[in-house]
């Protein structure tokens, strides 16, 4: 075992520290290729992965890129700059540590690619960037380690698969490079670390003592929680008090649509005017840095915020976490609870907050599996082929390359160890030539083989572009929202473009917890007023929601199938009998489909229990099969747990909706016409580098954007149906918004046991869904019936039917 | 109505006395005369917009709405066609179609007398087979691109006019004929071409208070036209 050297040593002795037996482990093994340390938040994660890069700068302060940190979060970077940065000057380390994001100078940047500190801290965007340059290769000389940190996080998304294909990409210029990955407590540590190492590396997995057991629970209040909805509204007077009676309370949102709008009654219910601050990733970031900073200072007791506190920056004195709304998923449940009592060894404090009926059976189905430790997650399969072409195309700029060599580099990625010659020589031909219906033009022929068959750009111009549209977040497309110029031009935020172009002057809506007016859009910027309006009239942006994991699925199913309602309050266990009184639970195993006239309609409710993406594309499957077959619907709405149709005709036989052959022949053919396919398609035409988003000229508008890659797919479909970019979009549907694979999941699971009940009118459990929001029309022969029934209605009425 | 039962439906329309059918699919038919009238096809839109800076598009657009027009004149073996005005996005567009669709459109024309009237979009002659006329009358009947005021029995185009229905399943909006006892309007034909409407100035104005709009769509519906104000 080796020492630490010797000013390090002593430096911990004055502190009073002692080393944590898994820091002690990861600087032993610190020579490995590969390492994953599994601790809880607050563990002295940073510190472990830091511990050997000290060591050996202490030991030879020799100049050059020593170790490359990689964070998701900008502003993880600038926290791990500020706090690695204080036992570094104190041991007095000769060490020059700097970071490099998006938001980093052009000239820092640039003097740092021609004399690179010995820490760099950057994102796999910005890793991904430098790569592309003709210089890569002088900039990351000599470079030992890379520390990946909350690659758990990196790992849910084609980020992962993006820095691990910049970690090839290095390892090849830098053979000995050794990688660290740091991640928070995840459920199976060993896919994370089959996609960290180079493959076929092993990869040592370290797990850092997980602490005492959170301490969580519901909230129980005298009001009883609403039958539909997300706002959680009933319980501000409870959360004001469990503020109150703490020190520093996150107040956690599903969507930041209900963070604005949680916040919103907060402050109207603030009657000791307690400080409380609100932070999500569609605020202006000089808002979000200045609510950052007061958290820090201790200057405020509550922050109501969503994902963009997730990450492992310390907050400081956190000692209650509140989760509002049900978690969906118990792995990220866990994670956020953890953010309580940032402390180590000190039980972290939570409680839920069921927003409705429904949720409160979720919330006690994620209490039950946050206890028995059974964290969720579905497993991501193969690395994206989207990503890799855009690395083909990184790779030709930053000089010409063998195919060969290029396939072997990244096979050795983790994500794309199982990648064929085949799959690969698809993609180079695809970024060679932009596939078979578009070999015709000429924007998409970029790359050609020299004589030498090494590959290189065909204009060495196009560099410019492809740096400028690297990386694989798709943020749906905003706008910035500002205070008018005569009142100071102040930035707020942004909204979805979508939701902007529904705006007209004089709406009020809610942005950082301000109600404001819109009062236009110049140079794509909205802009505003503040509006003292206690109620704005529009609610908010709309924000994505999660699905319910298949976990917490089960467990609702199986807690039906026991009828055990010992967890639950009163009101929800009458709710769930009365359900079995009227008609039935739905049954673990089996289908459950109500039939009720409604309203002068026809009503379906299929309980499938897939999560809300999957429910959603079962809604448009099915009401797709009823159009077939003369049912005449009119349209439908999802929630986790159930689809609910209405239509013109009833429906007797439920059987054939279910035939697993129907339904992917309508996922391939009609489905294809679906908003979200569309979607899916210009995510990863984006990524692939056939749609640019970024342009030397001006950033293309998002319906600009929209409106080529919908024709882009049409055309793909009708002309060239097996093009790399429609195959890769086929296989994004499995998962994502479209989601079938949990579809598949749902029919093996039921098989032909489909129960259908039919009732005279609406039952306890479908009843909620008719106040959901987010119903979809269908256009079909109902929509021919309906309008041919108000035509000729209109026409006898006018008296005109009689002179044509 | 006496169409075989195969044949899509179509509605029969009177003006100035002359026989017509609007078919579903935005195109006019004039079985007396067998001749097939369509407007605003707008050919060649994605390449003007790649040409003025915007984004660079595949021009299949061309190739969808030229197979919708074949279908038709298939389906009614019309001898005569009238395009009526902005069949071409502009007029480079015209000389810039690709040979292939160049080539089709001679197809469709063979054995066709064929005419194209000028439109806004397209002024002058085109170099493509076909008359070339600003206007032009048959029997009681006038085709030209923009509606002129005080005109009867006219036939004209260019404001792609929309109808917007609000049945109990909510609002629908389908392209639509416009037609009085004066004059008729066509939707236009072209794909990716926007829509007027037809409440809004000046359709409201032009056409008369008796004015039907016939909605496109599988069967072409009829429907006294939605005006401003009549939600």
């Amino acid at each position: 075992m080796a020492d630490l050297p010797r000013p390090i040593e002593d430096w911990f002795r004055t502190r009073g520290w002692s080393i944590h037996p898994h820091q002690r482990e990861m600087f032993d093994r610190a020579g490995d290729p590969a390492t994953l340390l599994i601790a809880p938040t607050g563990g002295g994660k940073t510190m472990a992965g830091f511990l050997p890069t000290l060591a050996e700068l202490a030991d030879n302060p020799r100049p050059g890129l020593h170790t490359l940190y990689v964070s998701p979060l900008k502003a993880l970077a600038a926290d791990i700059k500020r706090n690695l940065s204080t036992p570094v000057d104190e041991i007095g380390l000769p060490i020059r540590i700097d970071d490099r994001t998006g938001d980093t100078t052009a000239t820092r940047k640039k003097a740092q690619r021609a004399d690179p500190p010995h820490i760099l801290l950057t994102t796999p965007e910005s890793l991904a960037l430098l790569t592309s340059y003709e210089d890569a290769a002088r900039t990351f000389a000599g470079l030992q380690r890379v520390v990946i940190d909350e690659i758990h996080a990196l790992a849910e998304s084609k980020r992962g698969d993006q820095l691990m294909l910049a970690l090839a990409r290095l390892q090849t210029l830098c053979p000995g490079l050794r990688r660290v990955g740091l991640s928070a407590t995840v459920e199976d540590p060993s896919a994370i670390a089959r996609l960290l190492a180079r493959h076929p590396d092993p990869c040592a997995i370290l797990t850092a003592d997980p602490g005492p057991a959170p301490d969580i629970t519901m909230l129980e209040t005298p009001e009883r929680p609403p039958w539909s909805g997300g706002g959680a509204a009933y319980s501000i007077a409870a959360v004001l008090d469990l503020v109150r009676q703490h020190r520093i309370t996150l107040i956690f949102h599903n969507t930041r649509a209900q963070a604005e709008i949680f916040f919103h009654n907060l402050w109207l219910a603030n009657d000791d005017a307690l400080p409380i601050g609100i932070h999500h990733g569609s605020l202006d970031r000089q808002q979000r840095e200045k609510v950052e900073a007061a958290m820090v200072r201790g200057d405020l007791r509550a922050v109501v915020c969503t994902g963009s506190l997730d990450l492992g920056i310390d907050w400081g004195d956190v000692d209650l976490v509140i989760q509002i709304g049900a978690p969906k998923n118990v792995k990220r449940l866990v994670q956020r609870i953890g953010r309580a009592n940032h402390r180590y060894n000190a039980p972290s404090k939570a409680v839920l907050v069921p927003a409705n009926r429904f949720e409160v059976v979720e919330c006690v189905a994620a209490l039950d599996a946050a206890r028995a430790h059974a964290l969720d997650g579905d497993p991501r399969g193969p690395g994206p082929l989207d990503v890799l072409c855009q690395h083909i195309l990184i790779a030709a700029c930053s000089g010409p390359f063998d195919a060969n060599e290029l396939f072997h580099e990244m096979a050795s990625a983790g994500p794309y160890a199982g990648l064929s010659r085949a799959q690969f020589d698809d993609c180079l031909d695809f970024c060679a030539t932009g596939g078979y219906a578009l070999r015709a033009y000429d924007r998409y022929q970029r790359l050609m083989q020299n004589a030498d068959r090494r590959w290189h750009l065909r204009d060495p111009r196009s560099a410019q572009r492809i740096r400028m549209n690297i990386g694989t977040i798709q943020d749906t497309d905003t706008l910035k929202v500002r205070l008018r110029r005569s009142r100071g031009a102040k930035p707020l935020g942004e909204v979805e473009e979508a939701f902007a172009a529904s705006l007209t002057p004089g709406d009020t809506f809610l942005i950082g917890g301000e109600i404001v007016r819109y009062e236009g859009l110049r140079e794509m910027t909205v802009e505003v007023t503040r509006n003292a309006a206690r109620k704005p009239k529009i609610a908010t942006f709309m924000g994505s929601k999660f699905s319910t994991s298949t976990q917490l699925s089960t467990r609702i199913l199986d807690m039906f199938a026991a009828r055990d309602w010992s967890g639950l309050p009163g009101h929800t266990a009458e709710w769930l009998d009365l359900q079995a009184d009227v008609s039935q639970l739905p049954k673990a195993g089996r289908l459950l489909v109500e039939s009720f006239p409604h309203d002068g309609r026809e009503h379906l409710c299929i309980y499938g229990f897939a999560g809300r993406n999957a429910m959603q594309t079962l809604g448009l499957l099915i009401t797709k099969r009823l159009e077939e077959t003369g049912h005449s619907p009119l349209g439908f709405v999802a929630t986790d747990y159930a689809v609910l149709i209405w239509g013109l005709d009833p429906v007797t036989d439920v059987a054939p909706l279910f035939d697993a052959n129907a339904l992917r022949q309508g996922r391939d053919a009609w489905l294809a016409e679906n908003m979200m396919m569309k979607k899916t398609f210009r995510a990863s035409a984006t990524i692939a580098g056939l749609i640019e988003r970024n342009t030397p000229s001006a950033r293309k508008s998002g319906r600009q954007a929209t409106f080529s890659s919908d024709i882009l797919y049409d055309t793909l479909r009708k002309y060239d149906p097996d093009h790399l970019i429609l195959r890769i979009t086929r296989q994004e549907a499995l998962r994502g918004m479209v989601d079938f694979g949990r579809i598949e999941e749902m029919l093996t699971r039921i098989g032909t046991r489909i129960d259908l009940v039919r009732l005279d009118r609406v039952t306890p459990l479908a009843a909620p869904l008719f106040l959901e929001v987010g119903r979809v029309p269908v256009r079909g022969s109902a929509e021919e019936r309906l309008l041919a029934e108000e035509t000729s209605r209109l026409m006898e009425e006018s008296g005109l039917a009689n002179l044509t | 109505m006496n169409t075989p039962i195969a044949a899509p439906p179509v509605h029969h329309i009177a003006l100035a006395g002359a026989e017509l059918s609007a078919l579903g699919s935005g195109a006019l038919w004039w079985p007396a005369e067998r001749l097939l009238c369509i407007s605003d096809l707008h050919l060649g839109k994605s390449e003007r917009m790649a040409r003025r800076g915007g984004s660079t598009l595949p021009p299949y657009e061309t190739q969808d709405t030229l197979t919708r027009l074949a279908a038709d004149l298939d389906r009614t073996g019309a001898s005569r066609v009238i395009c009526l005005g902005d069949s071409f996005d502009d007029a480079e567009a015209a000389g810039a179609l690709p040979e292939a669709d160049r080539l089709w459109i001679t197809q469709l024309q063979a054995g066709r007398d064929w005419t194209w009237i000028e439109g806004n979009h397209d002024p002058g002659p085109i170099a493509l087979g076909g008359a070339h006329r600003a206007e032009m009358q048959i029997g009681p009947l006038t085709f030209r691109h923009i509606a002129t005021e005080g005109a009867q029995g006219e036939v004209s185009g260019h404001y792609h006019p929309k109808a917007r229905i609000r049945t109990r399943a909510g609002r629908i909006a389908r392209p639509a004929f416009l037609v009085d006892d004066t004059r008729l309007i066509l939707p236009a034909y072209g794909t990716y071409t926007g829509g007027l409407d037809c409440g809004s100035a000046p359709l409201s104005g032009i056409m008369n208070p008796n004015a039907i709009a016939i909605l496109t769509g599988r069967t072409p519906l009829p429907v006294p036209m939605p005006r401003q104000g009549v939600k």
